[in-house]
């Protein structure tokens, strides 16, 4: 069995993980559905259109996803420092989490959008609607459900990528696994780091299922 | 006039190596206040794009486009989006938000205008009553069937007090019984309302059942146009006669259209057919001129219809007689103010 220490190191590592998801994610989103939006509207024959805004900012998030996280983890570190104030820890580890998650979830916001019907635009357009109306009031609201099914995608994404910010000491599950796991010969602190990350992926993914059929109202019976 | 369409052109340039395709061609149309207008063609003849040329959702290449003496195509966006405000449209795949109940889709247009929340009931609510959906109130699109969606979208359309309806094929994704229910719902809204429609359609019942005023469009161009029952009674282009013929019967049976010949031959009768519109659908010409001229008529065939509630009747009689009778028989029927075409000559059948 686990000794009561390391159970306390895997609390710890657990509360580091979700520190880490929740505010990389929280910024993420907050930098990348913006972009999202602006991607998907500004496209070829889109409401705004704008191909040169389009090319460039198109560029600059496929630069980043193009990346390896963990080249990226490494690459940032002065970036991190100018953030974060230090390079290692929980609070560093958090700046390339989002700044991989913002593009990620932009892109996800952009397929989203574009998924929704062209019909409902132009109809909006024949009603009068200015264009962040158009967004407000149509694009994100339908495409909503979708929205919902990515922002899981990323978190569950996250999570994977916050165990790799161990590099850094950036802490948390993977981080644990890692030192005690690997590099200690614990097998069981190993098995026990799985187990609680498995966990954690099925509730954050059954979480965002249940959010989205909650929002999508598509799939109602007549 | 409510609208009034002047010289439009439509080009949309080409794309690679392909021509630019001409859209919309040397379109004149006018709509009266007040009218039910339907545009009748197949697709790809322009009809759409015609449509969203009055809200400019299309904006014309070159020419005219006024709306209640507005011209629409010299505004600016912020004017043109207040002008679309009182232009209202209804789709063919109702394009309701999925996200919003029906009370919030009839909403949107008022939501949009900065309409305030109460006013916002109190002019939702009575529509909902219009549109026969008040139970319905807080159900989402998807739990509703396609009737019940377009009638919402009439509602919508109907909620920022509009003073002309755009009627995008609004029946095309609707079985026939539902149909004829939204059909009348848009009949019943422009004598109610005194609201301007202009409708597109590729279905000719659509015409015949609600429209004052019919414009036939083939390959961008209005081919022909006019009250609806003059079109029915007189199409003078094919194409026009192709939509008409399937609801009104004008032709002959088959057995008989195989003995018909273009030009007499020895022994041929010619076949007349003859259209009575209006009075003279019911007064007893034919057997008068009969009398009169002691020509004998075989009737093929028959029939009475009615277009805009106006009787319209067709008669294919083949003429038994010399040829100064028949002459003479033709002209009668012309002072008569009744409509006559020789559809060929009958050659005696073998028997």
């Amino acid at each position: 069995m686990l000794s009561p220490q390391i159970i306390d190191l895997l609390i710890k590592a657990l509360i580091d993980t979700l520190h880490m998801v929740a505010v990389s994610g929280a910024i993420g989103t907050l930098i990348g559905l913006p972009i999202g939006v602006a991607l998907a509207v500004t496209g070829r024959g889109e409401l705004l259109q704008n191909l040169v805004f389009n090319r460039i900012v198109g560029a600059v998030v496929n630069m980043t996803r193009s990346t390896p996280f963990i080249i990226l983890v490494v690459a940032i570190i002065p970036f991190t420092r100018l953030i974060a104030g230090t390079s290692i820890g929980t609070n560093a580890a958090i700046v390339p989490l989002t700044v991989a998650a913002a593009p990620f979830i932009a892109r996800i916001v952009e397929n989203a959008i574009r998924e929704v019907d062209r019909g409902l635009i132009e109809a909006a357009q024949a009603m009068g609607a200015t264009p962040l109306q158009i967004v407000t009031k149509v694009l994100l609201p339908e495409a909503l459900p979708a929205i919902v099914m990515g922002l899981t995608l990323s978190a569950v994404s996250l999570i994977g990528y916050s165990a790799m910010v161990g590099a850094v000491g950036g802490g948390g599950l993977g981080d644990l696994g890692i030192r005690y796991g690997y590099q200690r010969f614990l097998p069981e602190v190993m098995l026990a780091v799985v187990v609680v990350l498995i966990v954690l992926v099925q509730i954050v993914q059954s979480t965002g299922d249940w959010i989205a059929r909650r929002v999508n109202k598509r799939h109602l019976k007549a | 006039m409510m609208i009034t369409l002047t010289n439009l052109q439509k080009t949309y340039p080409s794309r690679g190596a392909g021509a630019p395709v001409q859209a919309l061609s040397d379109i004149e149309l006018t709509v009266a206040r007040g009218e039910i207008f339907g545009i009748i063609g197949r697709s790809g003849a322009g009809k759409s794009t015609l449509l969203r040329t009055i809200n400019l959702l299309e904006s014309p290449t070159s020419g005219s486009v006024q709306v209640d003496g507005v011209e629409i195509t010299a505004l600016s966006a912020r004017e043109l989006r207040e002008t679309r405000h009182s232009i209202g449209m209804i789709f063919q795949h109702f394009n309701l938000l999925s996200s919003r109940t029906v009370f919030d889709n009839v909403a949107l247009p008022l939501e949009l205008a900065g309409v305030d929340k109460t006013t916002i009931r109190q002019t939702v609510e009575p529509l909902l009553d219009l549109v026969g959906l008040s139970d319905k109130r807080d159900r989402y699109p998807a739990e509703l069937s396609g009737g019940q969606k377009q009638r919402v979208g009439i509602a919508r359309a109907l909620s920022s007090k509009p003073k002309v309806l755009l009627s995008d094929e609004a029946t095309s994704a609707l079985d026939p019984e539902t149909t004829t229910q939204i059909l009348h719902l848009l009949a019943d809204i422009n004598r109610r309302l005194g609201l301007t429609i202009v409708l597109i359609t590729h279905e000719i019942g659509v015409i015949k059942e609600i429209c004052h005023k019919v414009a036939v469009m083939e390959a961008g161009r209005i081919i022909e146009q006019g009250p609806v029952f003059d079109i029915f009674a007189h199409p003078s282009h094919p194409t026009t006669r192709s939509f008409i013929d399937p609801v009104i019967n004008r032709g002959i049976p088959d057995g008989l259209r195989a003995r018909l010949s273009p030009t007499p031959q020895p022994g041929s009768n010619p076949v007349l057919r003859i259209t009575f519109t209006g009075e003279k659908a019911t007064s007893p010409v034919i057997s008068a001129i009969s009398r009169k001229l002691s020509l004998d008529l075989n009737i093929w065939h028959g029939q009475i219809d009615e277009i805009q509630g106006a009787p319209f009747g067709t008669l294919v009689v083949e003429a038994l007689g010399d040829a100064t009778a028949v002459e003479a028989a033709i002209s009668l029927l012309h002072v008569n103010h009744l409509g006559v075409e020789v559809l060929g000559h009958a050659v005696t059948a073998n028997h």
